[in-house]
């Protein structure tokens, strides 16, 4: 087991090196140094020694792979390369381009993600699992019948309408809840009612219909026969076998996703004015901060990849046949 | 001449991928073993309802998706042409574009929805909502003579749409009197009672439902802003329209960008395994665990600073917004080809080891002649599937991208585009509802559709294809 996954990190490490190469590539090879200062300074009225100031300021004045001026192994490390695409393994993420300190920024603003995506997540699981079980109960009916056609039409809804739609009702038309902010402690329960029951309802649709495909495939199968005919209900059948053994597909989905919680969600965050790290990356979409852009692409690469390494071992425990030798 | 065709590279996108619909239309005709699935779609009722909607929309693109650029005068000899680049769309609704107000106003209303300064008749001042100068202004008294208006409009378009509809009709019957060999009245029950194998009358009584929708609106449209006007004064429902074609080219030029890369990679790494398998596994491993709309967002970032720096490339402002439209279909094309490639490398893996292949290998055909004639044609059903299925989340991704800020350049009308203007509005009071509305509206009717085309494809090619949602569209549209 410890080998198994021990072997699995060793396996990042390539795909980790291989994100770094592509964020690389995008942020100073496509595109160099100079063009993101003119960009920041405006394209027309710039002096080439504005540039220079603006990439000495930010550390972008390096050669990108190697530097010829320096000695020894300076050579390799006094460059953009290796300041800022290297050091993002040690999770140095370095300065904005604002100047703000990114690291910091990241562990103090990525507690409000969670505050809003765990609880989506946890609620969500539990009310789509639910729907689901209850439309394969009554699978062939007119209960699983409309609730397939609710589904469809409730994921050609663009999730962006049920955030606006949330707010106009909840927010503005009842008057239960604010409509955006956020406050730290106990005082957060208030705002953060509305993005989770916005962020649940959304899902509905898409992800009740995907649990049931899963559910009745299991129902299809032989052992399932055996236990109706050994005279077991159906309720029993279906929380005792089919449930238990539907958790395999489910996991795949759904465990990759907890490690990325804490990038939270860009819009809902945007829209609830939320100070997580999915507002951060708007923010710096919108002020063009390459420097976080590219530190929130290697984080969410980092997560998603300890996600698919959870999937794997959680498969141990529902699954006594997998093992991994 | 008095105009000069544009070919947009979105444009000369759309007319390969119509060629290529068409070569592939005419192909499955010709071959009973194709032809057998697409029967069976077309005997779902809802898949053909859905087509019926599909089919207007995708007209509405391609009407929209002609481009040119009119004359505007003779300067030395030579024919000067505008920069604006129009289409036929804009052409056709020509009135509607350009009837622009000064602000925001209400659907159907005859007044602004902002007050102004005015100067009465008695050379006293007030503020007053002030008439439009082009909705409803060819009415003397709207206090009275409004709703009237309206009505007779309403009963009008209703009346034109009806006859439309009994044309549509007539003319299908006789189409199947002919086909079937029996005369008008039976086909007309057959279709009445719903005996026909296609079903046919599912897709009248969606007709039904557009004339009796779009025959109105287009009726108010003559002289209203049927959907109110946004900030700048320009028509809503005009926007809709328009928006219509951002959606289509997005949700289809996409799948055209990724799927040779999806094809032949997938394919090949399931078909020869060993080194080629590593090195394309890693490739897409890697390309799928950087999170979709980070992996996108960066590389918009990237694509405006190019753009920012290299202004001398681009002729006009619908070139420039026309290629970042193009961008961005190769960006989400690179960032979602991975999941369909990884499903077609589990299915040529199976394939490799089935016995017609061995077969072909025993008798010395090469790797490539495999490849094309027999790996190719047994994988092309979840290339199907995948690509429909894959249509109603881009159109969905494109919203949420441009509310980001990476997704279509601000000058290209589309849903997204609509929705984040409309967004800033929503403090106002009273609301301004109607560019959400609309926006609503048209891109559920657009999804929905799409959707449910969808499932009867995937039903009719393969029920047991179990097409993950791929991960990435997933989350963009949370």
């Amino acid at each position: 087991m410890i080998s198994y996954v021990v072997r699995r990190l060793l396996y990042a490490i390539p795909i980790l090196v291989g994100v770094n190469v592509i964020t690389f590539t995008l942020f100073f090879v496509v595109n160099s140094p100079d063009d993101m200062a003119r960009v920041h300074l405006g394209v027309k009225r710039v002096t080439p020694e504005a540039v220079q100031k603006w990439k000495e300021e930010r550390g972008y004045d390096k050669p990108l792979l190697y530097n010829g001026a320096a000695a020894g192994a300076k050579r390799y490390t006094d460059t953009i390369f290796y300041e800022k695409s290297v050091r993002l393994f040690a999770f140095q993420f370095g300065r904005s381009d604002q100047g703000r300190d990114i690291g910091y920024d990241i562990s103090t603003r990525m507690w409000a993600s969670l505050a809003i995506a765990l609880p989506v997540f946890l609620l969500g699981l539990v009310a789509y699992i639910t729907l689901a079980l209850l439309m394969a109960f009554f699978r062939a009916t007119y209960v699983d019948f409309w609730g397939v056609v609710a589904c469809v039409a409730m994921m050609s809804i663009s999730g962006l309408f049920y955030i606006i739609g949330g707010q106009y009702l909840v927010g503005k038309l009842l008057n239960l809840v604010p409509v955006s902010g956020y406050d730290g402690g106990t005082n957060a329960f208030k705002f953060l009612v509305l993005p989770v029951i916005v962020g649940v309802v959304a899902g509905i649709g898409a992800s009740t219909r995907w649990y049931r495909t899963i559910f009745l495939e299991e129902m299809g199968k032989d052992y399932v026969r055996t236990a109706r005919a050994k005279g077991l209900s159906e309720l029993r059948v279906l929380f005792r076998h089919v449930l238990q053994n539907a958790m395999i597909p489910i996991l795949t989905g759904v465990v990759v996703v907890i490690p990325l919680l804490f990038m939270g969600s860009l819009v809902a965050e945007a829209f609830f004015g939320i100070p997580g790290l999915g507002s951060y990356t708007i923010d710096a979409i919108n002020s063009q901060d390459f420097a976080v852009v590219r530190a929130m692409v290697f984080l969410g690469s980092v997560l998603y990849i300890i996600g698919l390494i959870f999937t794997d071992i959680s498969y141990t425990w529902v699954d006594p046949r997998v093992r991994f030798e | 001449m008095p105009f000069m065709p544009d070919l947009l590279w979105t444009d000369a996108l759309v007319f390969v991928l119509l060629a290529a619909v068409a070569a592939l239309v005419w192909h499955v005709r010709r071959h009973e073993h194709l032809a057998a699935p697409w029967r069976k779609v077309a005997r779902s009722s809802s898949g053909m309802a859905a087509a019926t909607v599909l089919a207007v929309f995708v007209v509405i693109g391609i009407v929209d998706s002609l481009h040119y650029r009119p004359a505007v005068g003779v300067k030395d000899g030579k024919t000067v042409y505008a920069v604006e680049v129009l289409s036929v769309l804009d052409a056709i609704a020509a009135p509607l574009r350009a009837r622009r107000e000064k602000t925001y106003s209400a659907p159907l209303a005859t007044h602004l929805y902002s007050k102004e300064t005015m100067e009465l008749p008695d050379g006293r001042q007030a503020r007053e909502f002030p008439r439009l100068k082009h909705g409803g202004s060819h009415l003397k008294n709207p206090e009275t003579d409004l709703l009237p208006d309206i009505a007779r409009r309403v009963l009008w378009g209703f009346a034109a749409g009806a006859m439309l509809w009994i044309v549509l009709a007539m003319l299908l019957c006789a189409a199947l009197a002919r086909s079937g060999n029996i005369n008008v009245d039976q086909a007309w029950r057959a279709v009445w009672r719903g005996e026909t194998d296609v079903p046919w009358r599912a897709v009248l009584i969606m007709l039904v439902v557009m004339v009796a929708a779009g025959g109105p609106v287009l009726a108010l449209a003559a002289k209203y802003h049927v959907l109110g006007t946004d900030k700048v004064g320009q028509d809503v429902f005009y926007q809709s329209l328009k928006s219509i074609r951002t959606g289509l080219v997005i949700g289809t030029v996409t799948t055209l960008v990724m799927l040779p890369f999806a094809l032949l990679l997938g394919v090949m790494a399931g078909y020869f395994k060993g080194w080629v398998d590593d090195v394309i596994q890693y490739l897409y491993t890697t390309l799928s665990s950087i999170p979709g709309v980070l992996l996108i967002a960066a590389a918009v970032l990237m694509m405006q600073v190019f753009i920012e720096t290299h202004p001398h490339l681009f002729e006009t402002v619908t070139a420039r917004a026309d290629l970042r439209l193009v961008f961005l279909c190769v960006i989400l094309g690179i960032t979602s080809w991975t999941g369909l490639a990884r499903l077609l490398r589990g299915e040529a893996l199976k394939l490799r080891e089935m016995e017609y292949i061995q077969a072909a290998h025993a008798f010395g055909v090469s790797h490539w002649r495999v490849l094309s004639r027999h790996i190719l044609p047994n994988v092309m059903h979840i290339v199907l599937i995948a690509v429909v299925m894959d249509f109603s989340g881009l159109v969905l991704a494109e919203a949420v991208l441009s509310y980001v800020g990476v997704g279509v350049d601000p000058t290209t009308i589309s849903f997204g585009t609509m929705i984040n203007s409309a967004r800033l509005e929503m403090a106002r009071d009273p609301m301004v509802w109607w560019s959400l509305v609309s926006a609503f509206c048209f891109m559920l009717v657009m999804v929905l559709s799409a959707n449910l085309f969808a499932d009867a494809v995937r039903d009719a090619f393969d029920p047991r294809v179990r097409v993950a949602r791929p991960f990435r569209l997933a989350a963009i549209k949370a």
